[in-house]
């Protein structure tokens, strides 16, 4: 079912959604917050821009966005799928703690912040372009793969990465020689093992943005985790 | 009601620009209308916009769009201007009454130019006397209140909505290169009119999303310099200091949104650029009490362009997109897509990384 968003402040579109079973496309869409906040069983495909905390707390559903999306994509979101084809801005997946989100450009400031993971709910976010500052801030939990796509002359990730990461990986298709880490965590080249797990994202986001995935696959992966003997210690303060 | 100081009351807000690099002027319609989809970014306790390029038939003289609380006190407002400037028009600003604005204000505008023998007499130059002007009218004279002061430009703040705040004001009615607009949601201090953003001070107009912790720190240092904060708003303060710094110590941009979001000294340890490097340790070392610390997301107007800009942290959002001579800022992408449905080059600065857009010279 198509829904026309133009006129609809947020209350009435989620309302539409619900009204419209297990499918419906969003078109118009300009700025409204708390799109498919909560949704469990429905796909949903939005044409224009939607406002922050799009699929906030999402339990299940698949939400396509066929632009750019603005701040805190899949805030604390607990299953489901979100795919963007354009770029995503800050804070996105902030405390996710399951579900996926597949991003085709790049991610905002504080990508992956507090994401978490408990049994068998491990959160994964993929992001094809480049990240912003503090990449996986206070990282708990889940996986965070940037593929450093259409980057340029731009890092695959800006200053900061893995602050206060104290759980969970991170994974980046770079050999990471222009990137400083923190203290608290370790960076290793991806083993066998590793590319075996990197193959299934990688072959899931090619599948979503029709990329090749031999070429994608055909470079140096690194693997980020948190070093347990050396704990997170402050970034501010010395204590 | 209860003011500054009596109140502390617990934010988001919303801001927007567009220039055109031509120079081309636009009516205020579209800067109101991209404030509509940012609406709940605010709680309608204050809204406000610059106009760049609205007073061309008066472009020589200090416009001072003013605020009183009655007649006697614009009477005798009107005395002590006529002692220092030469008043070439003197007018209510025109507003539309409508539900959504109440309790409004005397609204005036004084198109001025400082006299001749009175900048001889205290041997300052015409910006300088007419900031200090401001000062005093806003700190001695009760229930005055000059909230813009610069030429060829113009502010217009109010408490409410400010979709229905551009309504009031009549922009439609206003042609300008450059506008920028706030929609507020107080966090500290009560919402008044004098309090809405933008803040300004000569053409310098800021507004500002987010809630910075150095306030006290900035308030001591600026007020040394003869800079009166009587609002106790961050942003009055942000506005005091990037006049002090481009206009007083002739930073440019650039320089002054390095003092004030300066990088870090393990960012700055780690350019390769020995001059540039030698810079931001110099401008860190020289102004350490205009670090500006916590979050912000500010557009500053000036005359002939806009700067944008991040705190270093980037704990405030913004986004830039451009389409022909146009550039557009927001808090969100979806106001500048409601200015421009098909802006293109949609990116987000980073923190710290001032985004400044000059209209071409000659064109304004």
């Amino acid at each position: 079912m198509k829904i026309n968003a133009e006129r609809l402040e947020f209350r009435e579109i989620n309302e539409s959604i619900r009204a419209a079973g297990k499918k419906a496309t969003l078109v118009g869409c300009c700025g409204q917050r708390f799109i498919c906040a909560g949704m469990a069983d429905v796909s949903v495909t939005i044409e224009g821009v939607p406002g922050n905390a799009l699929g906030a707390y999402l339990n299940g559903a698949t939400v396509t966005v066929m632009g750019n999306a603005q701040d805190a994509v899949g805030d604390t979101m607990n299953g489901g799928a979100i795919i963007v084809h354009g770029n995503i801005g800050d804070a996105a997946g902030y405390a996710m703690r399951g579900g996926r989100i597949f991003v085709k450009g790049n991610a905002g400031y504080r990508a992956g912040i507090h994401m978490k993971a408990y049994k068998e709910k491990v959160p994964v976010m993929v992001i094809g372009g480049c990240a912003g500052s503090f990449l996986g801030e206070y990282q708990a939990g889940g996986v965070i793969v940037v593929l450093g796509l259409r980057c340029g002359d731009g890092k695959i990730v800006s200053n900061f990465p893995c602050t206060g990461m104290h759980g969970g990986k991170m994974i980046l298709r770079s050999d990471c020689r222009d990137v400083t880490f923190p203290n608290q965590v370790s960076a290793r080249p991806a083993s066998a093992d590793d590319m075996s797990e990197i193959k299934g994202y990688v072959s899931e986001y090619c599948r979503l943005f029709g990329e090749d995935e031999a070429a994608v696959l055909d470079s140096p992966f690194t693997v980020i985790t948190p070093d347990s003997s050396n704990p997170y210690k402050q970034l501010y303060v010395a204590n | 009601m209860e003011r500054e100081g009596k109140i502390r009351i617990p934010s988001g807000c919303a801001i927007a620009a567009v220039i055109s690099r031509e120079g081309d002027r636009m009516t205020g319609e579209s800067i109101v209308s991209a404030m509509k989809p940012m609406h709940d970014r605010s709680n309608g306790l204050g809204g406000g916009f610059a106009g760049y390029g609205i007073y061309p038939e008066y472009k020589d003289f200090y416009a001072l769009h003013m605020f009183f609380d009655c007649r006697d006190t614009r009477k005798k407002c009107e005395a002590f201007l006529k002692e220092y400037f030469e008043i070439v028009k003197s007018e209510i600003i025109p507003t539309r009454n409508i539900p959504q604005i109440t309790d409004k204000p005397l609204i005036w505008r004084y198109f001025v130019a400082p006299l001749k023998s009175v900048l001889a007499d205290k041997q300052l130059d015409e910006k300088e006397f007419v900031a200090r002007t401001v000062m005093k009218i806003n700190t001695e004279t009760d229930g005055a209140y000059v909230f813009s002061s610069g030429k060829n430009m113009g502010t217009f703040k109010a408490v409410g909505f400010p979709e229905d705040v551009g309504v009031f004001y009549r922009l439609d009615e206003y042609e300008g290169y450059s506008w920028t607009a706030h929609g507020r949601y107080p966090t500290n201090t009560p919402g008044w009119w004098g309090g809405a953003h933008p803040f300004t001070l000569l053409d310098y107009s800021v507004v500002h999303n987010g809630e910075i912790s150095s306030y006290d720190a900035n308030r001591r240092f600026i007020e040394m310099f003869g800079y009166k904060c009587t609002l106790q708003t961050d942003t009055e303060v942000i506005t005091y200091i990037l006049d002090y710094l481009i206009r007083r110590k002739g930073l440019t941009l650039t320089e002054a949104a390095n003092v004030i979001a300066a990088p870090f000294w393990s960012t700055i340890e780690n350019k390769s650029d020995e001059y540039e490097k030698r810079k931001l340790k110099y401008l860190r070392t020289v102004f350490p009490s205009l670090l500006i610390t916590g979050p912000f997301s500010i557009v500053l107007g000036f005359d002939g362009g806009l700067m944008a800009l991040n705190d270093r942290l980037k704990l405030r959002s913004m986004v830039v997109g451009e389409k022909e001579d146009k550039v557009f800022i927001a808090s969100e992408e979806a106001a500048i897509r409601v200015m421009e449905p098909y802006a293109e080059n949609i990116w987000s600065p980073s923190g710290g990384e001032p985004v400044i857009v000059e209209v071409k010279e000659g064109k304004f």
